[in-house]
């Protein structure tokens, strides 16, 4: 294991490319280590990065001027005001960059495991073949049986496999578009790995993420997880061919949504039988133009 | 767990401003609406310093309480979770205190 980041072959995981057949493991995008852990003379490269108390928009007015009244004994005390994050967000920052250059939509699908992501982006690029370029990312902790079902339907698909990791992040989005050289005016769907909770924290340099909640859930999982809802513009409400068997009040659980992010756009559709798609493909292809249109006028 | 994640952020972090020197202290900011669990970061630090010029620091966490103002009206008021709503009946609530994720500061020896 690299001992300054703690990135291992193992807890980084791996990225196959479905079209090669060929895996390699995830290093960490900005130490230039590429898996020749043995030498540590590049160690220090990823340097520099949080010199910058940048200016987030949370850095918010009042400051909470605490003393502590510690026993200085004899250590000095160095400010820092260090974003934990930072580095995973300028990555995504750069990722945003990589995509606008080359007028790509990029979303970054979220669920709960077995909401029907999946399903849902076998039937879009399916119904959609044709109209646009749709490529994926995969992200799962194991396995490529998510990117061979997206493979089948004809389009590029990169697994990434995040071993022991329980979220996508920027550096491996990064890693992943490498191997999926994504064309111009296409639209990439990172399908992040199946959780609820740290996939909101990490940016990966998408345009928005897109929530997908099925009715045999909760109702109130949007108050359950006000984390993932705020982040998402977009929740698709999946699986309503089931509505007739299962106890769920589809008000109740757009009013849920609505009370934690006031603006999201919801969609209900069932990915199994086509019912309320069209709205979906509709929006889809509403973002790809107002893209084209930003980048004409640019 | 994604708290073992950012703490070896933390880790990665001071130990390049340490720059090779021993950390005795090590102080974070960690807004009560940020997704983070102080505990967690807690439990984890010590296994994530271990072997490096953080092992034996103390850890030090400022929690900081959630702050929402509305969009509406402007009102400024306390919130623990990541949404809200006013007295004035909006619902759009701005997050302005209680998302930190911060290394404030450092000690060394």
């Amino acid at each position: 294991m690299c001992g300054t980041c703690g990135c291992g072959d193992e807890s980084r995981g791996k990225v196959t490319n479905l079209q090669t057949g060929i895996s390699v493991p995830v290093a960490h995008a900005d130490h230039s280590h590429s898996h020749s852990h043995g030498d540590d003379h590049h160690s220090h490269d990823h340097t520099h990065e949080h010199d910058h108390s940048h200016d987030h928009s949370h850095d918010h007015g009042h400051h909470h001027d605490h003393q502590h009244t510690h026993d200085h004994t004899h250590g000095t005390t160095v400010s820092l005001e260090a974003e934990i994050l930072a580095k995973n967000d300028k990555l995504a920052e750069r990722n945003r960059g990589w995509f606008a250059g080359r007028n790509i939509l990029a979303l970054n699908l979220v669920s709960s495991p077995g909401a029907g992501k999946t399903t849902l982006l076998e039937r879009t690029i399916r119904d959609l073949s044709g109209q646009f370029p749709i490529n994926v990312i995969e992200g799962d902790q194991e396995t490529t049986n998510d990117a061979e079902r997206i493979r089948s339907t004809g389009c590029d698909v990169v697994q990434i496999n995040t071993g022991t990791g329980c979220h996508l992040e920027a550096d491996m989005l990064a890693r992943g578009l490498e191997e999926l050289k994504p064309p111009l005016d296409s639209v990439v769907m990172i399908e992040n790995v199946g959780n609820l909770v740290c996939p909101a924290l990490f940016d990966l340099g998408e345009k928005c993420k897109v929530a997908i909640l099925s009715v045999t859930e909760g109702e109130d999982k949007p108050l359950k997880y006000p984390h993932m809802f705020r982040a998402s513009d977009v929740m698709i409400l999946n699986k309503i061919d089931l509505l007739p068997h299962v106890q769920f009040d589809v008000e109740k659980c757009i009013e849920s949504a609505r009370q934690v992010n006031p603006g999201i756009q919801v969609f209900e559709v069932s990915a199994t039988t086509g019912e309320g798609l069209d709205s979906w493909y509709q929006w889809l292809a509403d973002q790809i133009s107002v893209e084209l249109n930003t980048e004409a006028t640019s | 767990m994604h708290e073992l994640g950012i703490t070896r952020n933390i880790v990665a972090i001071v130990t390049e401003h340490a720059d090779g020197a021993q950390v005795k202290r090590v102080g974070l900011e960690i807004g009560r609406l940020s997704a983070i669990m102080p505990d967690a970061i807690r439990f984890c630090f010590d296994i994530c310093a271990k072997g490096t010029v953080l092992e034996g620091a103390a850890l030090e966490i400022e929690e900081v309480p959630g702050v929402g103002r509305c969009e509406a009206c402007g009102r400024e008021f306390g919130i623990d979770q990541p949404f809200g709503q006013c007295q004035c009946g909006c619902r759009r609530i701005a997050c302005i205190a209680g998302q930190e994720m911060k290394i404030k500061e450092m000690e060394v020896m």
